[in-house]
């Protein structure tokens, strides 16, 4: 009963304090709220994204390969009008569909089976089991895929000596191996959402499996799918590391923009060139926010 | 949807294969830890434990793993804090902009690592080496802080959703300060979707490399980009396959806690 007492008596005190002043003032405390993400995402992040935009505007340097910092379009322009990049450009696109469409096929059923048909107990476990490799380190899974496409390797030993080789094709199989989990979970959780009572009255309607997941399914998951594909698109579009290790002399944007800031030390170059990536994403997340694809992120 | 038992039988078969897909690779880095083969023959032509005891000693390695637990630490005690700020503001309030929050937050995750290292390189290059902050752990948490805020979000979002305001109302009409209310009301509440925030974000940090190799410093090395440097060195390689090791089996336990700590686990979020 003392400990009541206290409290209440306490309580009076309080109220004239700091609590009292932020219970009243919702706005106060909800701009104290976002103040600091805000300024986290806004200044650093939006505005490193800003920086990058000018420093590509800058040159280098031909002599002694410093940064002059004078506005100049002559990066951009080299960029954009240049045959090289855009092929490199379009091949970079190609893989990134290419992994995204083979994700999304892969992910339907395994996601399907997963939510509709398989146990509670077994989707607790499916669902850890799909989770961890993605905390498994990415290097070494790109390693694991450079291994088994060795000349001399499981791969090769198991198809009697047919393998793709280091390649395009190695790449594409690791990028969508390794991308995986993050289409499947999305897509999963879509499930989730997805009443089995829809199924079922498709089903008592009249509608055999192949129409309930032509004009129910697919339709309702759609975001999902769109959801997973954010990250399938995104991160291949921005990998060199999976391309350097299993792709041979493949190149992709991203190795293009490596080389040049760290191989070439020419920064301005480089985000000129971030600027192509960029521009392809921005693109497909505006494509993609109409699906309501964000939601789902 | 009544399946036929020969489509059930299919998709089952499809998602096993398909677990067995995802697996495959990791039990040959295993594997290969205890391959005697320096080269990765396969078959392996005998077992050995040596590469673990070389592991044990190799301190490029040991250094790499304690700079990658600084800058997680480093990276996870920000992401928490800005992470569950911006996600009571967005799930307690209704303000103009709140979608525009919630996309910024998603936006470094959802753009790809190399245009996040290349714009955070830019700056860290032309506003703070100028201000005396050079390359080094400070950049490579702040860049992995970025990133990992959406993870906090997310799981501490999910949790606010699903408990409500009642309790938090409840408490300030039995006449509760906020600072009692959040001590013994909402921080209860939240306190396990936090624990498995904190780890998923902390497991991203471990894990980055693009983002790292454009905001570290060449004496400071993260695990990955150790592991990277010694990938393709005959004489390290067999040591970088016994961390792989050990890392694939060391991800089960953030996986697994943060599922048991989390919200319901078919929220699917990552």
């Amino acid at each position: 009963m003392a400990g009541a007492q206290e409290l209440t008596a306490a309580a009076p005190r309080n109220r004239g304090s700091l609590s009292a002043f932020f219970a009243t003032k919702r706005r106060t405390r909800l701009a104290i709220l976002l103040s600091a993400p805000m300024l986290w995402l806004v200044v650093a992040y939006l505005g490193s994204l800003g920086v990058m935009f000018v420093s590509a505007l800058w040159t280098t340097d031909s002599f002694t390969g410093n940064v002059v910092k004078t506005v100049s379009g002559d990066n951009l322009h080299a960029v954009y009008t240049s045959p090289v990049y855009w092929r490199v450009a379009w091949r970079t696109v190609e893989a990134a569909i290419a992994v995204t469409v083979i994700d999304a096929i892969i992910a339907l059923p395994v996601a399907f089976y997963m939510s509709k048909i398989a146990s509670r107990r077994t989707r607790l476990f499916m669902v850890v089991a799909v989770l961890t490799p993605l905390w498994a380190s990415y290097l070494v899974k790109a390693y694991a895929w450079r291994t088994l496409l060795a000349p001399d390797g499981p791969v090769s030993w198991a198809f009697a000596g047919h393998t793709p080789g280091y390649g395009f094709t190695a790449t594409v199989i690791t990028l969508a191996y390794l991308w995986l989990p993050f289409m499947v979970l999305p897509v999963f959780a879509g499930f989730e959402r997805l009443p089995n009572g829809l199924l079922e009255a498709s089903s008592d309607l009249g509608a055999k499996p192949a129409r309930t997941i032509r004009s129910v399914v697919l339709p309702m998951v759609f975001p999902a799918v769109a959801a997973g594909s954010i990250f399938t698109f995104s991160l291949t579009l921005g990998d060199y590391i999976a391309v350097g290790i299993v792709g041979g002399k493949t190149q992709f944007l991203a190795n293009v923009i490596y080389g040049q800031l760290i191989t070439a030390n020419n920064q301005p170059l480089a985000a000129a060139l971030a600027t192509m990536p960029l521009i392809a994403i921005v693109l497909y997340l505006l494509a993609m926010r109409r699906t309501g694809a964000l939601e789902n992120v | 949807m009544r399946l036929s038992p020969g489509l059930r039988w299919t998709l089952r078969v499809i998602t096993w294969l398909v677990l067995l897909f995802l697996y495959a690779p990791l039990v040959i880095v295993i594997m290969n830890s205890f391959n005697k083969s320096r080269t990765f023959a396969f078959p392996p032509t005998g077992v050995t434990l040596k590469w673990w005891h070389a592991a044990s000693q190799s301190s490029g390695a040991l250094d790499a793993l304690w700079t990658s637990v600084k800058a997680g630490l480093g990276a996870t005690a920000i992401a928490v804090v800005l992470g569950t700020m911006a996600a009571f503001a967005v799930q307690r309030y209704n303000f103009f902009g709140k979608n525009t929050v919630s996309f910024l937050v998603i936006l470094p995750i959802a753009l790809p690592g190399i245009i996040t290292g290349i714009a955070l390189n830019a700056t860290f290059r032309t506003v703070f080496d100028p201000l005396g902050i050079g390359f080094g752990l400070t950049t490579v948490i702040i860049g992995h802080a970025t990133f990992c805020i959406v993870i906090v979000y997310n799981n501490i979002q999910a949790r606010l959703r699903r408990t409500g305001s009642s309790l938090v109302e409840a408490s300030s009409d039995l006449g509760a300060t906020g600072w009692q209310t959040f001590r013994f009301v909402t921080f209860p509440m939240i306190r396990t979707a936090l624990v498995a925030g904190a780890l998923l974000a902390f497991g991203l940090s471990f894990d980055e490399i693009v983002v790292t190799t454009f905001t570290s410093s060449p004496d400071v090395q993260t695990l990955p980009l150790w592991i990277f440097a010694n990938l393709f060195r005959p004489n390290q390689a067999p040591i970088v396959d016994v961390v792989a090791a050990v890392l694939i089996v060391l991800a089960v336990v953030p996986v697994w806690l943060s599922q048991r700590l989390g919200d319901d686990p078919s929220s699917g979020r990552i």
